[in-house]
């Protein structure tokens, strides 16, 4: 059986994004993202235009998995925190409350330790934050499900 | 595992194309990036070695349309065909929502297409998943070239469930969108029957 879809609500939205806009201006960053583990983008903020989120959200995601691969072969759990330096920008990417990963791109106008330190601080908001969409996502929120009002007639229209 | 996002509007899928190595997943996502509008795709992402044998996932996203105010998004992956990439296709299945097996038909490939198929029922199990209850679809590719096996033969051997079969060949694009399609619709209806 699939699992069920994970899920996000407005308000839940709303919440994740600003504690990431919080973090971008105390990280002194470029961009920061919100990815799920299975690389769907939930969030992003900062100087995004350039950037194909899309792609991003889904090399994080294989990136964190890789790595998680590469932890249990050298009998780790997981490597939560991933960083990649480049000429001019570089990129912090760290796994929050198991279900999250939160990218921050940043350049010489921060340093790693800042990152480091903003990172933290901003991870246990988000923590919060996802464990209460999770919850609701459990309850199964049915007061706004997209999926029962999806007709066959819906599904036929897509390929006309 | 899908994704829902009620604040973009947007319902998320993955989709993940399996089979043995060199029988033309990624050529399938090469003739879907060519013949999908601008506007409706993104930037396909290849993880490939020098010699284009693919390392760990090709990665395309495509736009369908929309659904009840729904923009309907697919993320089409391939895993890696070469057996020893084994640990990179188990992380590609993670959180799939459909799957198009892509058997090459060819003779001499059959033993390929079998191992691999039996490769991909062990690495869904590992995951949790059930062949018997995920959407997916067989393509018998390479129709074109001679010395192919018959498709009944490809039946009895590889689709075992009866799940929609397409022949193709993916070279010239014959076949690709209505195997894609397909799984589509799978995907979406199981979506509706556990919401």
């Amino acid at each position: 059986m699939p699992q069920s879809p994970f899920v996000m609500y407005d308000e839940e939205f709303k919440e994740l994004t600003l504690i990431i806009e919080k973090l971008l201006r105390e990280a002194n960053s470029k961009c920061v993202y919100l990815v799920d583990k299975d690389g769907q983008l939930m969030s992003a903020v900062g100087e995004t235009k350039d950037i194909d989120a899309t792609s991003l959200a889904s090399l994080t995601a294989g990136n964190i998995a890789a790595t998680g691969g590469l932890a249990k072969v050298i009998g780790e759990k997981e490597f939560s925190i991933l960083f990649h330096e480049g000429e001019r920008d570089n990129i912090h990417i760290s796994v929050v409350g198991q279900r999250v990963i939160l990218v921050v791109i940043f350049d010489k106008r921060s340093s790693l330790g800042l990152v480091r330190l903003r990172v933290k601080k901003a991870s246990e908001d988000l923590t919060k934050s996802i464990e209460k969409l999770l919850s609701r996502m459990q309850a199964g929120a049915a007061q706004e499900n997209i999926l029962k009002e999806i007709t066959d007639d819906d599904i036929e229209r897509l390929f006309h | 595992m899908s994704f829902i996002n009620y604040s973009a509007k947007e319902i998320n899928c993955k989709i993940v194309y399996y089979g043995p190595g060199l029988c033309g997943k990624t050529t399938n996502l090469q003739f879907i990036y060519k013949k999908t509008r601008p506007e409706a795709k993104g930037k396909m992402v290849t993880l490939a070695t020098e010699t284009e044998r693919t390392l760990f996932f090709d990665f395309l996203p495509i736009a369908l349309g929309d659904i009840k105010g729904f923009k309907v998004r697919f993320h089409l992956y391939t895993v890696p065909g070469q057996i020893f990439y084994d640990a990179s296709r188990k992380l590609i299945l993670k959180g799939v929502d459909g799957i198009i097996f892509v058997a090459d038909s060819q003779v001499d490939r059959m033993d390929a297409n079998m191992e691999s198929f039996d490769n991909m029922k062990l690495n869904l199990d590992e995951q949790g998943y059930n062949l018997d209850n995920i959407p997916y679809v067989i393509q018998y590719n390479k129709r074109d070239l001679p010395n192919v096996v018959p498709v009944a033969e490809l039946n009895k051997v590889l689709n075992v469930n009866g799940v929609p079969e397409f022949e193709a060949a993916a070279f010239d694009g014959t076949g690709v969108f209505e195997t894609l399609k397909s799984v589509v619709k799978l995907v979406l209806i199981e979506l509706k029957k556990g919401a």
